[in-house]
């Protein structure tokens, strides 16, 4: 071990520039916040990085040390995240949101322009460390696309939204000057709908989530309470099955079924987690809820936790989300304090306490195997199931994870009854869903309406399409598909948009005008995919690898035809022998847009140039 | 131990209860060809060229990781199967360099070894290969990430059993590489204990002995390797 600590401690750079040797005391500080634990090794990675602004060898040598952690086991994990920092950082750092409305409204091309004009690739930063440049997979603000975020190394953050490439180069000239960059915070997200439907975001737009008594006044926690006292656990499961409610976190399992499952589990600790790694690119529904009225999903949580046995939770968030974690945080501290959370809450026997685990920036993360390593501090990489959460999850215990959305709607079920939660809804699609639009519609925002809703309904609500006439909606993120023209009248449920080969995801949809490239949009998503594998099994490191290759290809004009029956074949790999549902899902937006538009796929190869002009004006997203 | 009757390709066998299904079958002597796994180590399920198809499951699952069951009825040989495992084992001999002639495992190497099984006789992919980097900085033994398939059985050997966990994996994607401590060169790692033990797991040439006589030589010395990588690189 001695021989180990030496070396750790030997500068690799000249000391002063070494940020261990410099603040040692401080890297002591966040250790004994987090109590030396190995399994919140993440939490003190963005703690330390917070502090010196990145993680050199040293500094992870020695939180190697102190963690009793094998060293490249934490150089394995920083290096996964993409929110981790392994070189210095530029004095400023932009970093362009290359989400899906942000790439169709020009960000990826914007992205390519700043690359031409500063001579940097994105991830990298300029040989006199005055700006680095980034990319983002969505920052969940599509009504902003394109947007850019000018960080200072003061950790000071500007927003910029629709600029043009020169209006870009010209604020970062000014702002490496010296020039404060003016900019504008994240706005609020735009709910709209009628109020008559609501469930998950009933309280959402009249109370201030930070102040706990309003939300109080509005009911938030009297429901938790009656269950724990009037309810035996077998009750509340019984009612959660009864309202016919599925995971809303996109596969649509009953969550009923997953409750019992946890419920008769065995030993004596459990766990709760609440999943809120909204990483598909154009979904922000999940950050409005947990921004805007963060006690109902903890209250939701709650409940879970007495109906299944549990006594803690976990929220995850994603990194992305820096509001989201804050004021979950404050909501947590705030009903700890009132009572109404944390131990005996509301005077009952019952104890459930909730902390929130903040990602890094990995997609996968939102794959409850590999959230699971995350939360215990590891790389995000999936595991083989069976064992399924219920069976074996956080620290081998019986762990029960949903969506933040599924959570929400928890109370509403309890509070009401089943029989009420059914009316809305379809027979087999009960409730409500919450969609986040953007792309081509007059108003971005997040909607939700009944189960069943056809995609013409949504576009009222969203008022109409902009740019051109309607042509698709992408649902589901990169593991979906679309929803063509054809099919605007169908009622959206997870069986209707599993028929038409795509999937309800999480409720991320983003509105094609008839002027858009699908291939251009399928090639996005394959390059979404290709960056977000956590290279573990095959098909989908070295599958996705190929497949983008071959889409390179075509949207440059050098596609050939039996090019097109690889890039199937290639799909098909993926789906049927990947390892986890990011892999075999990754194809789905190429397969869909192969079904639908298969011709434009045959113009591109055939006239060698793209029919809409998208994919001939260059930049990679 | 429960005794447990199961079918596979047609053939009723007997298996333990907590056996994989890669085990019943190896003990049948019915041939899965695997590449990640291998006995003794934790099973990863990662290269998927064990997968198998099992009644009641529409997509083929990995026979290392999936345990069996009393009554499963299971196929390993379908052209379904061949096919997945051919193009799995072209995708991998695509994604890095693997030139057999002037690789230190030629005849000796277990991707080759599959590649022949499934009678591969040509890649239908285009050749990814990017240029990466030989380590030869420790003393006996040398790294050439150009011939991983980034399988983790040195990982898992490291952990599992040398209990030094030298190894890990570091960024993710088409960017994982195989690392030693804080992504130092191999020479310089305090873990380490120069066991060998990854080198002799490793199926390919990416973990090699230098100097060793034609076990993990193979017909080019290391001189002439790096020689020849040199080279490419000009």
């Amino acid at each position: 071990m001695n021989i180990q600590k030496e070396r750790h401690s030997a500068p690799r750079v000249s000391d002063n520039q070494t940020a261990a040797s410099m603040m040692t005391p401080d890297v002591e500080d966040v250790l004994e916040i987090w109590k030396h634990r190995p399994d919140a090794l993440i939490e003190i990675l963005h703690a330390v990085q917070i502090r010196y602004g990145w993680l050199d060898r040293p500094l992870l040598g020695r939180l190697a040390d102190e963690l009793k952690l094998p060293p490249s086991l934490v150089y394995g994990v920083a290096s996964f995240y993409h929110a981790f920092r392994l070189e210095p950082r530029g004095q400023q750092t932009c970093t362009v949101c290359t989400g899906t409305s942000c790439h169709l409204q020009g960000g990826s091309r914007l992205l390519h322009e700043l690359e031409k004009h500063f001579k940097i690739h994105s991830g990298t930063t300029t040989a006199d460390g005055t700006l680095a440049l980034k990319k983002i997979r969505c920052l969940g603000a599509c009504g902003m696309a394109p947007l850019v975020r000018i960080e200072g190394n003061n950790g000071r953050a500007s927003f910029h939204a629709d600029m043009h490439p020169e209006q870009i180069i010209k604020l970062l000239q000014d702002v490496m000057q010296g020039a404060p960059p003016a900019g504008t915070t994240l706005l609020p997200v735009d709910i709209y709908g009628a109020v008559h439907s609501r469930i998950v975001l009933e309280n959402c737009s009249n109370q201030d989530p930070e102040e706990l008594s309003r939300a109080r006044a509005a009911g938030a926690y009297a429901t938790l309470a009656r269950a724990v006292q009037e309810m035996t656990p077998e009750d509340v499961c019984r009612q959660i099955t009864a309202s016919g409610l599925r995971g809303r976190g996109g596969a649509g399992y009953p969550t009923g079924t997953k409750w019992q499952m946890v419920r008769e589990g065995r030993g004596k600790h459990k766990y709760v987690v609440a999943n809120g790694d909204e990483g598909d690119p154009g979904a922000f529904m999940d950050r409005t809820l947990m921004e805007c009225d963060p006690h109902r999903v903890l209250e939701g949580m709650a409940i879970a936790g007495y109906a299944v046995g549990a006594a803690s939770g976990f929220v995850y968030v994603r990194s992305e989300y820096p509001l989201a974690a804050q004021r979950l945080r404050e909501a947590i501290a705030q009903a700890e304090t009132a009572g109404v959370l944390g131990r005996h809450l509301s005077g009952t026997g019952f104890s459930f306490n909730v902390r929130v685990r903040i990602g890094a920036g990995a997609f996968v993360c939102g794959e409850e195997t590999a959230l699971m390593a995350s939360i215990m501090g590891r790389r995000g990489q999936p595991v083989i199931r069976p064992p399924y959460p219920p069976q074996k999850g956080l620290w081998g215990h019986a762990t029960l994870i949903n969506n933040v959305e599924t959570f929400a709607n928890i109370v509403a079920i309890i509070g009401r009854g089943s029989e009420q939660f059914r009316s809305l809804g379809t027979a087999g699609n009960s409730g409500t869903k919450v969609f986040s639009i953007s792309g081509d519609v007059a108003r971005v925002g997040v909607v939700e309406v009944p189960l069943g809703t056809t995609m013409r309904e949504l576009l009222t609500l969203a008022g109409g399409v902009t740019g051109g006439g309607f042509k698709a909606a992408q649902t589901g993120g990169a593991s979906g598909g679309c929803i063509p023209a054809s099919h605007i009248d169908l009622p959206i449920d997870y069986e209707s948009l599993r028929g038409i080969g795509t999937i309800m995801g999480s409720g991320g949809l983003v509105v094609l005008n008839d002027q858009r490239c699908m291939v251009d949009v399928a090639r996005f998503f394959m390059q979404f995919c290709c960056d977000e594998s956590c290279g573990k099994c095959t098909p989908c490191r070295a599958g996705t690898q190929q497949a983008l290759r071959i889409l390179d290809r075509i949207c440059a004009g050098r596609g050939i035809e039996t090019e097109l029956l690889q890039l199937e074949e290639l799909c098909h790999l993926m789906q049927e022998t990947s390892l986890c549902g990011l892999g075999m899902a990754a194809p789905t937006p190429v397969l869909s847009t192969l079904r639908w538009y298969r011709t434009e796929y045959l113009a591109h190869i055939r006239a060698g140039s793209c029919p809409t002009g998208v994919c001939n004006q260059g930049g990679e997203s | 131990m429960k005794r447990i009757q199961l079918t596979i390709n047609g053939q009723a066998v007997t298996g333990l209860a907590g056996q994989t299904l890669l085990q019943v079958a190896q003990q049948h002597q019915i041939t899965i060809p695997t590449l990640c796994n291998f006995a003794g180590l934790s099973p990863l399920g990662a290269c998927r060229v064990c997968i198998v198809e099992v009644a009641g499951y529409p997509r083929p699952l990995p026979a290392c990781a999936t345990a069996a069951e009393q009554g499963m009825v299971v196929n390993t040989e379908s052209e379904r199967l061949l096919n997945a495992r051919r193009m799995i084992v072209e995708l991998l001999l695509a994604e890095r360099n693997h030139t057999c002639p002037v690789c230190v495992m030629d005849g000796g190497c277990e991707l080759q070894a599959l590649a022949k099984l499934l009678a591969i006789d040509h890649v239908r992919y285009g050749f990814i290969a990017p240029q990466l980097t030989v380590d030869i900085s420790q003393a006996r033994f040398g790294i050439d990430h150009n011939r991983c398939i980034l399988c983790r059985r040195c990982v898992r050997v490291c952990d599992e059993v040398e209990g030094a966990h030298t190894w890990d994996v570091s960024a993710r994607g088409a960017s994982s590489r195989i690392i030693s401590d804080l992504a130092e060169p191999w020479g310089d790692s305090a873990t380490c204990t120069g066991c060998g033990k990854c080198v002799q797991i490793c199926p390919t040439g990416a973990l090699f002995e230098q100097g060793a006589e034609k076990t993990r030589k193979g017909s080019l010395g290391l001189e002439r390797l790096l020689e020849w990588r040199g080279r490419r690189n000009r």
